[in-house]
Parts: C-alpha cells; structure tokens; sequence
C-alpha cells in the first residue's frame, strides 16, 4: 500500500510565499479535512482538478492561515499521484504549524526526496530527470544549480543520446554485413572504425572528468587558507564572506569534527574549514600547531597560500612554500597597499603555482581570485552552461563502463580478431551509456539494421 | 453416439505438416505417444513454397540446435542438398553458419518417407475445422479435434502447425486467390473454431519471387556462385565423408534502373501499396518493391538465381519477391542482365494468412488459457522453415512432457538460438513475421554452430530423443576437449630452432624464452593445428575436439566475460513470477506496464523485463512486491 506523503516543498527559509506539498492516494481527504473555501459553496469533491482555489486552513475552528490550493489529479502530476500544494504566507512558523496540522490529518512526512523518488518509481521521470532533481534540492550554489537544471532539461541526455547513436551506426552495419554477407563486405572497415572508436571513447573519457566538476559544483570546493600569523587570514574570510554575509550559515561538519564555512565565490562555492577558528584570532595557528594545519590541507580540493608582502619570507612561510610545491593551490600576496618586500616574481621563482595580488583590507583582487579558481577547477574556458556536466556518481559508473567496453572494442581490432567480436562491446557500452537514461537495449539493434539497410535476398 | 462419424481416440494430435508439423510429430510418436499428423495435402509434407535452401545466417544454428535436440531437419538436408555453403568463414566462429540448397522434391520425399516410415505416427490427408475443449473450471482443457467431415479425433494434446493456410489468400496485381502456397487448398474453417475459444487472430503476410525457366535464362550475364570445396554437414550425426557431392551452382545478377522505373511507374498497381494488402510483412524478405520504395539511392539490389532441384529446370529468383500484375513482373524481370528472354514458369505472388499472437502462449508453447493445447511455427508469426521446424520440435517433446507429467522444456536465451526464438516470440509484441538473426542473440559468442551439441544434447536425452549411445559420444567428447585444454597449458616449448621455423612460417614472432602452448594458441596467427609439429605428446584427436579446444582457447577472454554476463542473467530468469498474480494489487506499477503485463502475463521476472513497455523501474517495483509478498 503507498501512503499519503507531505512536506515543505519551498525550503525552510523566510520567504514571500511557502508551499506544503501532500502526495498519494489520501492528498484530497487530508484537505479536505483542514481546508475551507472562502466560497462556502464549493465543494472539494466537485471542483474540477488542475485547479486552483482561495480559501482558509483551519485546525479545528482556529483559522491557521489563507492560502490558495492548487489540485491535481493522478496521473498527471509530478509525482503521478493525486497531488495538493498549499501556497501559504512564507512564515517558517506557519509552515511548519500547517505541516504539522496535514500529518496529524493523515498524511507522513516524506523523506528527503521521496516526491521525485516517487517521481521515478510512478514512471514519471526517467532516472537522469530524478538525480537532477535530487541534485537541485541538495546543490550550494548557483552553478550547481545551473548544471542540475541543464541535466533535466537533457544536456545529459544530449551527450549520451548522441554516443548511443554513434554506437548503433557502427554495430548496426557490422550486425547487417554479418547477416547478409554476400552483400555488404567489411574490407577495410575495421581500420575506420578504430578511429571513431578511439575519438568516441576520448569524449567520453572526459565527459567522466566533468564528474570531479560536477561533485565540486554540488558540494562545494574544500579550501583551507594557509598562512603565517598576521599574515591575514582572518581579514580574507572577512573580505569573502562580508558582503554576502547574511546567507552564510555556520554548520557543523557532519563528516569531520570541525567547523566549515561556506563562501560564494562568484557562482562557485568554497567550503573553508576551520574558518572560525581562524576567525577567531589570527594566532590560531600557533595553537593547533602548522602541523595539524598541514594536515587538514593535506584533505583539501583547494589551499589558499596567503603571504605578506609587506614582509620577507619566513621560515614558516618556506615551509608552506614546500608543502604546496605539489597541490592544488593558489598563493595570494596580501597587503598589496603596503610597500612591497616580497614580490610576486620572488614567489612565482620559488614555486610553480600562480599568485595573486590581494589587498584583502581594502578588498582588491578578489575578482583575479575568482577566476583563478575558476580555471583550477573548470579548465579555464569553460563556462558551466556550455558543457554537459556529470553530478551523479552512477551516471560516471555508467560512462567509465562504456569507456571499456570501447576499449575492448580498440583492443579487439587490435588483435585481428573478427568483427562480430566488435558488437558485443558496442553493444554493451550502448547498454551501459542507456542506464543513464533509463533506456533498454531491446529491439534497437534490429530496428537500426532495418532502417538503415536494405536486407534481405 | 452417431453412426455416420468417424470416432478414433490418439495421445496427439498434430494439425499441418510442413517444417513444425513434421518435427512436433515425429518427436511425439518417437516418444511412443499414438499420434496422428493432419495435412490438406499427402503431397505437401514438409514442403518448401518459397526459397530453396535451409540455414544461413542464425538459421543454420537453429538446424544445428534442431540437431542437437534430437530433430530430423538437419539429417534431412544432409541427405537431400544439391550445393551447400559455411557463410561468414572469414568472421569469428560464432557467426559462421552453414546454408545449404535443397533439392526441393528430393527434401518432400524423404522427410515424408521418414513420416511414413515412423512408429506409432498415422498421416491423414483431411482438413481440421474444429478443437475440441473442456472447461476446468475458468480454465480450458483441449480434448481432440473435429474435422471438417464431421470426424472427431479424441487427444490428450494438440500441436497447431498451421503454418501460412489459415484463411490464406495469395495475391498478385488484381489477381487475388483464396488459397495456400502453390494453389494448395487453404484451411478456412479453423480460425473461426480458435476464435471461439478465446485465442487472438492476427493477419500477416509474406511473399515470394517468380520461378523461371532455366532454358530462358542466359547465364553467362551473371556470375557463378559455387558451393565449398569441403562440405561440413548440418546433422552431427551425419559422416561428413557422406555429404562430399558434386553440387550444382547459383548465379548472381543485378537490378538496375530499368527495372525500378519499372516498378516506380506502376507502383499504383501494387496490392502492397495500392491498399489491396493490409497485412504486415517482413522486413527481412521485403518485396522487390518495398526494397525500391524505401531505398531510392540504391542504384541496384542483388538478384540470386537459384535451382529448384536436380531434376526441374524452374530457377528461384532469390530477391525478388513481389505482388505485382503479371505484365509488370515481366517487364521487370526482364530488365534484369540475363533475364532478357525470361519465361515465367510461376508468377510471383503475396500471401496473407491468420496467425496467432504469440504471447498468448507460455515458454513450452502451450497456450496459457487451454493446457494441451500447443502452438509452433508461422501460425505463432515466425518466418523461415527453420524457426518452424525448431519450435515444432520444442511443442512436440513439451506436448509429450505434458502427457507424461514432466516439466516443459524450456531453452533459456543463454542456451541456443530456439531459447532466443521462442521468448522472443512469448515476450514481445511481434509486428511482423519473426526472423532469427545472430544479433538478436544476446550471449552470441557461447552460442555458436560448432558447439550446439554440447549445449543443448543433453536436454534431447531427457527428453529421450537422443539415445545413450550419442549422449555417451557426446560426454567422451566434452571429456577430451577439457582434457587437452589442461594440457596444453601445462605444455611448454622453448626457442629451438624447430619451434622458430614453425612461428616464421607462419608470420608469427620468433620466442625470446620458453611458452606454454596455449600462448601460442592465443596468437591470431596460430591455431591449435598449426602446431602439431612442436606438440610432440599431442593426442590423437577427432576434428571437432581439436576445433572446441581452438576456440575455447583463443576467445577464452570474450567466452568468460559472456558468462559472467549469463550468471548475471540467470538471476532475473529464475525468479518466477506466480500464474496468478493480481497486477492490479502491484500499487506502484505505471498504467501502461501494468496493462502490458496483464496482457502477456510474463512466467518470470527476466521475462517481464523484456516486455517492451515494461521499464526498469517497473520490474524493480514487480521485484519488491515478489519479496514483500514472499512470491
């Protein structure tokens, strides 16, 4: 038996307008229980469905609020089951006391995205649709956001269905010669398909690499700030974090006992660990020790190299020069508005990484940091709305597969083996690459020798 | 009891005996069951109307499977082929397959000497109008058959092998005939007596070309196409020493632009497109209009002439199938390089027939609704006399199964080529006659010709078909390949001078260090034979377990990565889904998966899975409920 599901479909966060979302087959007799129409001649039962209605909470005879009801039938919701969204006024109280009223009246708080869960399992949408969505409610930033759009939207879908086509062509021609050999010959085909193989296989071998892309638009890049003390470490949170200070929330890392803070950087995001510490005063690091700071950069996607240029180069400084000789970081040269002692070109001979003039006092250079971040991260030319990127960690599985199978299909003709060696791996990253799309094999191969040949004596 | 009717009481009952009817037959009297064989015509047994060869590709493996299982086609073409070919030689070995030309009337008259021949097996020339069921309950139960005379034949089981006569009608150009192949009488009263107890009707058609006569033929306009210098057999029972025979050629010929604007510029008069044809035809054996019509870049199609016989001068025009006017036929034909001066012994011509849709049957090929009731060949919409012949077998051992209460045999598509035909058939929705063809075979590789027997003999034995003599044959061979495979892994050769001679003259580089032989074996240069000479302790070995051992050595990689694909599959085919499951129960099934499963009723889970309509998802939520509902 499915239940009746309920929850917040806005977020939890002061908003205009808030949404309580109730699925499955009880949805119209849970409201009906705490909803009245401000035209007390309607009737629930009557009223047509994709509709929306003005009217009243009420629990009990205490009205909660007014809301408009939006009522849609199954199938054909998103869910594909009988569906009601309350739209209520956006206070996080009155939500939640509306929320807490449907689940008393019947329905279950569903779990975090058990409506595209349902989504799925109903038909709905495909697989690739259901982890964008899962996607979009988990994702940080704004390119997240963008890239998990683009994937429903299909520049998954795109990618994949463009390789699955160019799979079929090659098998459906080997497949059709194979069968009617007296017409169609092979001489010389193998050769030519090995180069098409090799560049599909390539495309998607980076399309994989998007996935690193993907899981640091989604998550967030983990950055620790290294740098002696006075160097300015507290004063570079403060630059990053003090215009968008109001929507950065202090969470307490669930995987590691330290605290994180989120920092937008453009439309990226930086998870900066250990920042209020930091914050805190800048002698920090003389107590936990520059080893333990080592340590948790050791974990990092990303070290800020902070250096004082008002200063020459410390021990310390020397130390951290050697610790970042082979990681991913970037040395910022703070104190730009002071008379230079070390430059950029002493540290650019020290160290191949590239540096930046900051002066985070007077909050320059921050755009340079930006984008050098960005082409850290995102090789450089690319913008996020350009390229099909992978989230989701199956989707990868699913490529890295048919990069095999490919492969195999190089090595095969490698070896001199026979063509029809050849199908049985494309056909199995054809299969590999649908998963992604939720597609089956079926009868494809058959129908594209059809379509594309003329067979038969 | 009336007087005026005839009344006799058999096991089985077997209705037509072309290719399906034949097998489902013999396997039945085989197994000792009385059986009595209905045919419109004694003259017609095992007849072939349309093109005149058995095998090719795919279809060869379902002979080769037939073989295996104990049926009588393959020994039939050994002893009744004028030219016989392996195709796909230069291909891996999982494609190679073997085709041989028939003499026609030479196949007829064996096969029905074989029939006539048989034990227990009574043939009768008499149209079957009528199936006679009792109900069980909501279930029905078939009891025997009534002919058309009014004659009741009592059974336990009936096999429907119906093939292309039910409601047959052939056409050309206006010219439109109520009967079977070649003016044969169709069997018109049948469908209605199905229809009536519940089995759905579909219409298909088929066609085949014109026959000419080969004195009108100039055949130094074409090209000649020989058959192999070393002839294998089809039958593994068969001394290949016995089929080494003087064969006869084919020739190959051209279409050109004359002969599509030919059929361009009369394309009104087509039945097919003209509207007169509604049926559904194959897109393997389009019409040469068809081939014309969708591919218009196609400056030409290949045209095969094939003889008919040894003793006929009629040719088979083999790619030119049609439905055309007479005038038109022979306008195009003789357009043809060769074919200038063509006389026409037999119009070509399109047929429609009813034939039934195959989900309504299980795996064995009963009928789920009628138990006894069996189904197999073109009336379950396959093509080809080899898918007939392969699933009269398997109706004919599981009609036998039924009677003496053993389970059906049911061959999984990892197991053979029939496995991959008859779930096809059962699992999904078939638009237009069914033809086998190796890329529908999924585990391809491990189902090849060269090893049917060691795949599928040993279900022909218990069903008893296959005797323990062949099976022990069968089981010292398996013993022998394995034994040598060790061994030449365990053999190694060093570079001697002998060893480097061999790999030179052979193109294959010299050895630095010692190798066992199974390295050498990989290499694609080398096979097991070429060795001999360095392989001092080889064995003496039979042809067929040195060429097992060749190949499970060389493809050892893409034959292991193939079963693991198996393993992974045979976990979804053996969950059974029960008969009576109630779909309308499975809550989160979409509407459009639900309705499909109600209407094939798959018997497991992988079949369910294979049910176009039915998504991944579908057969995840079907799998939960299984589970919850301790299914």
């Amino acid at each position: 038996m499915k239940d009746t599901i309920a929850a917040i479909a806005s977020g939890l966060t002061a908003s205009g307008i808030g949404i309580v979302r109730i699925s499955g087959p009880e949805a119209f007799v849970v409201l009906e229980r705490i909803f009245r129409f401000a035209d007390s001649r309607k009737n629930l039962r009557e009223v047509k469905p994709n509709t929306i209605h003005y009217g009243f909470i009420f629990d009990e005879n205490e009205k909660l609020d007014e809301v408009l009801i939006m009522l849609m039938r199954a199938p054909h919701t998103y869910t594909a089951e009988d569906t009601v969204e309350i739209d209520c006024h956006g206070g996080i109280y009155v939500m939640q006391k509306i929320l807490a009223l449907v689940l008393r009246n019947g329905a279950r708080l569903a779990e975090p995205g058990e409506f595209t869960k349902r989504a799925f399992l109903n038909g709905r949408i495909d697989l690739s649709e259901a982890e964008a969505v899962m996607d979009v409610i988990a994702s940080g930033s704004d390119d997240a956001l963008e890239s998990s759009l683009m994937q429903l939207g299909g520049s998954v879908r795109r990618v994949v269905e463009d390789a699955r086509e160019r799979i079929i062509a090659e098998a459906a021609f080997i497949e059709a010669a194979l069968d009617d050999p007296e017409h169609m010959d092979l001489t010389g085909y193998s050769e030519a398909l090995y180069e098409r193989v090799r560049t599909l296989r390539d495309e998607l071998v980076s399309f994989a690499g998007t996935f690193d892309q993907g899981k640091i638009l989604r998550e967030g890049i983990a950055t620790v700030i290294l740098g002696k003390p006075n160097a300015g470490k507290s004063s570079l949170l403060n630059c990053l974090t003090g215009e968008e200070r109001a929507i950065v929330t202090d969470i307490a890392g669930t995987t590691r006992d330290t605290l994180e803070e989120n920092i937008r950087l453009g439309g990226m995001m930086l998870r900066v660990a250990d920042t209020a510490g930091i914050r805190a005063t800048d002698d920090v690091i003389e107590k936990i020790g520059v080893e333990r700071a080592l340590k948790m950069a050791g974990h990092a996607d990303l070290i800020l190299a902070l250096f004082d240029s008002s200063l020459p180069l410390t021990d310390e400084d020397e130390e951290i020069l050697r610790f970042i000789e082979d990681k991913k970081a970037l040395i910022l040269l703070n104190k730009t508005d002071l008379a230079p002692v070390t430059t950029a070109a002493v540290l650019k001979e020290r160290v191949r990484k590239p540096v930046i003039e900051i002066s985070a006092k007077m909050h320059e250079g921050i755009d340079a940091l930006e984008k050098s971040v960005r082409e850290l991260f995102f090789s450089g030319g690319l913008h996020i709305n350009e390229q099909a990127v992978m989230t989701n960690a199956r989707h990868r599985e699913a490529v890295n597969e048919a990069v095999k199978s490919l492969s195999f299909v190089m090595e095969s003709i490698e070896n001199g083996l026979p063509e029809d060696f050849y199908t049985v791996d494309l056909m199995d990253a054809y299969a590999s690459l649908g998963k992604i799309i939720g597609q089956e094999v079926g009868d494809d191969i058959i129908d594209a020798v059809f379509s594309r040949f003329c067979m038969g004596k | 009891m009336s007087l005026h009717n005839i009344e006799e009481t058999y096991d089985a009952v077997v209705i037509g005996a072309g290719h399906a009817g034949c097998e489902a037959a013999l396997a039945l009297a085989r197994l000792g069951f009385e059986t009595i064989l209905f045919t419109v015509s004694v003259e017609s047994i095992a007849l072939m109307p349309c093109n005149p060869n058995i095998g090719g590709s795919s279809k060869g493996h379902l002979v080769r499977e037939l073989d295996a299982l104990g049926g009588e086609m393959g020994k039939n073409i050994d002893r009744t082929f004028i030219q016989s070919k392996m195709l796909n030689i230069s291909k891996g070995p999982a494609v190679h397959s073997l085709r041989a030309q028939a003499d026609k009337q030479d196949y007829t008259r064996r096969m029905r000497n074989v029939i006539e021949s048989q034990d227990h097996l009574t043939v009768r020339q008499q149209e079957v109008a009528e199936i006679i069921t009792e109900t069980d309950g909501e279930h029905q139960v078939i009891t025997g058959v009534k002919s058309v005379s009014g004659a009741v034949y009592h059974a336990k089981a009936v096999v429907l092998c119906s093939g292309v006569y039910l409601k047959a009608r052939c056409i050309y150009g206006d010219v439109s005939q109520y009967t079977g192949p070649n003016g044969l009488m169709a069997a018109n009263n049948l469908s209605a007596s199905l229809l009536s107890h519940g089995v759905k009707l579909v219409r298909f058609k088929t066609g085949t070309p014109a026959r000419i006569d080969a004195r009108s033929i100039d055949f130094s306009k074409m090209a000649e196409q020989k058959g192999d210098e070393r002839i294998v057999p089809f039958s593994f029972s068969t001394n290949p020493e016995d089929v080494q025979i003087d064969q006869v050629s084919c020739w190959l010929t051209y279409t050109n632009e004359e002969t599509h604007r030919v059929i361009r510029e009369n394309i009104d008069r087509s039945p097919l497109y003209g509207g007169v044809i509604h049926a559904t035809g194959p897109r393997y054996c389009p019409s040469i209009e068809d081939k014309v019509m969708k591919f218009p870049d196609k400056d030409r199609h290949q045209v095969f002439i094939e003889p008919e016989g040894r003793y006929t001068r009629e040719m088979y025009i083999d790619g030119m199938s049609s439905s055309m006017p007479e005038d038109v036929q022979f306008a195009m034909y003789r357009s043809v390089p060769g074919l200038e001066n063509a006389k026409i012994v037999r119009n070509a011509y399109a047929i429609e027939y009813d034939c039934l849709a195959p989900k309504q049957l299980k795996s064995s090929l009963e009928f789920k609704e009628i138990s006894g009731f069996f189904s197999a060949g073109q009336v379950n919409g396959s093509s080809g006399y080899e898918e007939a012949a392969a699933q009269g077998l398997v109706a004919g051992i599981n009609a036998a199964n039924y009677m003496r209460g053993k389970d059906p045999l049911v061959i999984l598509r990892s197991e053979g080529y029939i496995g991959v035909l008859i779930d096809d058939l059962v699992t999904k929705e078939n638009h237009e006659p069914y033809r086998m063809m190796t890329s529908r075979a999924e585990y391809r590789l491990l189902l090849r010709q060269d090893n049917a027997d060691i795949r599928l003999r040993r279900y022909g034995y218990e069903a008893g078909l296959i005797s323990g003599e062949e099976m022990q044959k069968l089981l010292t061979m398996e013993r022998e390949i394995a034994d040598e495979i060790a061994r030449v892994k365990t053999v190694s050769v060093g570079p001697t001078a002998e060893v480097q001679a061999l790999l030179e003259s052979k193109g294959s580089t010299p050895l630095v260090s010692g190798a066992a032989l199974v390295e050498l074996i990989r290499r694609p240069e080398l096979s097991y034979d070429d060795l001999a000479l360095i392989d001092p302790g080889r064995p003496a070995l039979s042809a067929r377990v040195r060429e097992q051992v060749n190949i499970e050595i060389k493809y050892e990689g893409y034959i292991a990565r193939q079963e693991r694909q198996v393993a992974q599959f045979a976990k979804t085919e053996k969950k059974r889904i029960p008969a009576d499951i109630d779909y309308d129960d499975v809550k989160s099934l979409r509407l459009e998966a639900r309705q499909k499963l109600m209407d094939f009723r798959p018997e497991t889970l992988g079949q369910a899975s294979r049910i176009s309509g039915v998504t991944p998802a579908d057969v995840n939520v079907l799998y939960v409920y299984l589970k919850q509902h301790h299914m």
